[in-house]
């Protein structure tokens, strides 16, 4: 054996175990972090839900929870949806070019038929539930939507507001529309969110 | 030095301690950190809150083990157990009590502890790492408090958890996943309170505690500052030990324990007569079980965090995109860990800085406290107003500061230390 130290040898063997054991490390992370996602049950109790429609009133709003999120159905009126037109020079992304929605319901009417809204109750600045306040007129909401409110939605939060078809209004903290879940009509009276327009269970 | 001993203890316990010893540094620590530990003798009512920090940690987690032992960590039973501690454990009210008031407390002397360290300059070379670790201490402690407020399961708990987890979604590209991984479901579950317990319960009161220790060790190296932001240890006596210290123990072990007297008179009495605060220490909405589908009429996280969320909502969303007023919070605490760099003042203490950083202090703390305010109250004018302010204000005194401590003409330090 030689007296003396070879430090080359011993700086490359000290840097080939760490670099080996950071790897284990890495490796042994992953079931831990992974254990973080989304569990077997969780993703199944996620699954579509399909809701009846056939008695909501025009001009009421259906509630329903899916995922644990606000799912809102709103028969709109036919003023209701003259009234969209109105708002849009206001709106932070009219054409919903920025928003979260299915192709399907990137129009005006953010819908697959324009007599029912069918979004998220989930404001997009951080998760709160808006309220709904579809009078047209309402003094407290008109000051910062010029013109008057068209009726819409109203986030107590941070005071964010929407319009009837969930179009965010501008110079409001939330930055895009409501998002619309994927839905499609089972037949005239039944809707199922969670599954896409046209698209098989 | 051997003169001021007390005559060594003879006898079985002088024998037991000797055995100790020859085992574990028993003697040694206690020298280190207390009996030989020369501390400034001019610390004044500022420093003792780092004390009392440690006490109220020690109080949290002990009542926190009691409560553990009551508490459901379920949705389904969460909201229910609390109220089953509150009205059928013997006592539980006040195990409750005390952990929720001490969390507020806890806040508060940190703050208090914080603002020190900015008045003396106790954050400055040699002491960059405290600050550190202190900045550390602070981040796990809220950590801590948001994981804890879920654990009740009320409406507010809820909502202020939904908005918060909400924060890491806003990041572009990675957001919906971090926030999916977070909850470990595709909302605030019983999935994410379980979790949430185990990180409030196990994981952060071990980084706690690690850190705390880390803390006390490198003040312990360097040793501590004092009021008049001068070395202590330049001057020293033939027994190697600074003029112008005193042991640890007895001298502020007493002054401590007198502080935590005075300290205890006033947390009884909120324990006592105002645990709710007026809803600053418990929210009202919390006192109802947790609503997926309903939000409280105004979200407002607790007050110690309101400062941050003022700032929060300060900065507009642009670019179709709200992740700016993260951004913008999350520098917000990422500028206290760099303050020892960025004070360019040739003297630590605020006894001896002209008028510029007096001012500048004063108004920041005025400004937090402003902030805090602005984060209760909604979203309204003049709110947002002040909060876009006092946001400014908080990074120009931060960001300004290598200039204006630099510019500005100090008093000389005194040699050795004054009252």
């Amino acid at each position: 054996m030689s007296e003396t130290i070879d430090k080359g040898r011993r700086q490359l063997l000290t840097a080939a175990t760490t670099l080996t054991g950071a790897v284990g490390v890495a490796f042994a992370a992953v079931p831990f972090l992974a254990s973080w996602k989304p569990s077997a049950r969780a993703k199944a109790l996620g699954a579509p839900v399909e809701i009846d429609i056939s008695k909501l009133d025009p001009g009421a709003m259906l509630k329903i929870e899916w995922r644990g999120k606000p799912v809102w159905v709103v028969r709109r009126t036919p003023e209701m949806i003259d009234r969209l037109g109105a708002a849009e020079p206001f709106l932070a992304d009219p054409g919903s070019e920025r928003s979260r929605q299915p192709e399907y319901a990137r129009n005006p009417s953010r819908a697959v038929n324009p007599e029912y809204l069918v979004v998220l109750g989930v404001c997009t600045h951080l998760g709160c539930a808006p309220m709904s306040r579809f009078e047209p007129g309402d003094a407290e909401l008109t000051t910062a939507s010029p013109g008057d409110w068209p009726g819409g939605f109203y986030c107590p939060c941070h005071g964010s507001k929407f319009d009837l078809s969930g179009r965010v209004f501008r110079g409001v903290p939330a930055p895009t529309n409501l998002e619309v879940p994927p839905y499609t009509f089972a037949d005239s009276g039944h809707i199922i969110i969670g599954q896409d327009q046209g698209s098989a269970a | 030095m051997a003169t001021q001993e007390a005559p060594a203890p003879t006898g079985r316990m002088a024998a037991l301690g000797a055995w100790i010893d020859a085992r574990f540094p028993m003697k040694k620590m206690w020298d280190e950190h207390a009996a030989q530990y020369y501390a400034p003798k001019n610390f004044n009512f500022w420093y003792y809150f780092g004390s009392l920090a440690m006490f109220v940690l020690a109080l949290q987690i002990v009542t926190g083990i009691f409560l553990t032992m009551s508490y459901k960590p379920s949705a389904e039973e969460a909201f229910g157990s609390v109220e089953y501690i509150m009205r059928d454990v013997e006592w539980g009210w006040l195990l409750r009590y005390l952990h929720s008031t001490g969390a507020s407390a806890f806040f508060i002397v940190v703050y208090l502890h914080m603002f020190r360290a900015l008045l003396y300059g106790s954050h400055r070379k040699p002491r960059e790492l405290i600050w550190i670790l202190g900045v550390l201490i602070y981040l796990a402690l809220m950590a801590e408090a948001f994981f804890g407020y879920l654990l009740p399961w009320g409406n507010m708990s809820y909502w202020g958890a939904q908005v918060i987890v909400s924060l890491f979604g806003s990041f572009p590209v990675i957001g919906e996943g971090l926030v999916e991984w977070i909850r470990g479901d595709y909302f605030i579950s019983d999935i994410t309170l379980n979790r949430f317990f185990a990180l409030h319960v196990v994981a952060l009161p071990l980084v706690l505690i690690f850190l705390v220790v880390a803390h006390l060790l490198a003040l312990h190296e360097v040793g501590s500052n004092n009021p008049d932001g001068i070395e202590i240890k330049k001057n020293k006596g033939p027994d190697g030990h600074p003029l112008d210290g005193v042991r640890f123990h007895p001298y502020y072990t007493v002054k401590d324990l007198f502080g935590l007297g005075v300290f205890l008179v006033l947390f009884a009495a909120v324990v006592f007569f105002a645990p709710e605060m007026g809803g600053l220490f418990l929210e009202a909405p919390n006192f109802e079980p947790a609503n997926p589908l309903l939000t409280p009429p105004h979200i407002a996280p607790v007050w110690y965090f309101t400062p941050y969320y003022a700032m929060l909502r300060a900065v507009p969303a642009f670019a179709g995109t709200q992740v700016w007023g993260v951004l913008v919070m999350f520098a917000a605490i990422l500028v206290l860990f760099f303050v020892p760099w960025l004070d360019r003042s040739p003297v630590r203490s605020i006894r001896y800085r002209g008028p510029i950083y007096k001012t500048a202090l004063m108004l920041f703390a005025a400004t937090f406290i402003m902030l805090g305010y602005c984060g209760l109250k909604p979203a309204a004018e003049p709110f947002k107003t002040l909060s876009v302010i006092g946001t400014i204000y908080y990074f120009v005194f931060f960001l300004a500061m290598p200039w204006y401590t630099r510019i500005e003409k100090t008093k000389p330090e005194p040699a050795r230390v004054t009252k």
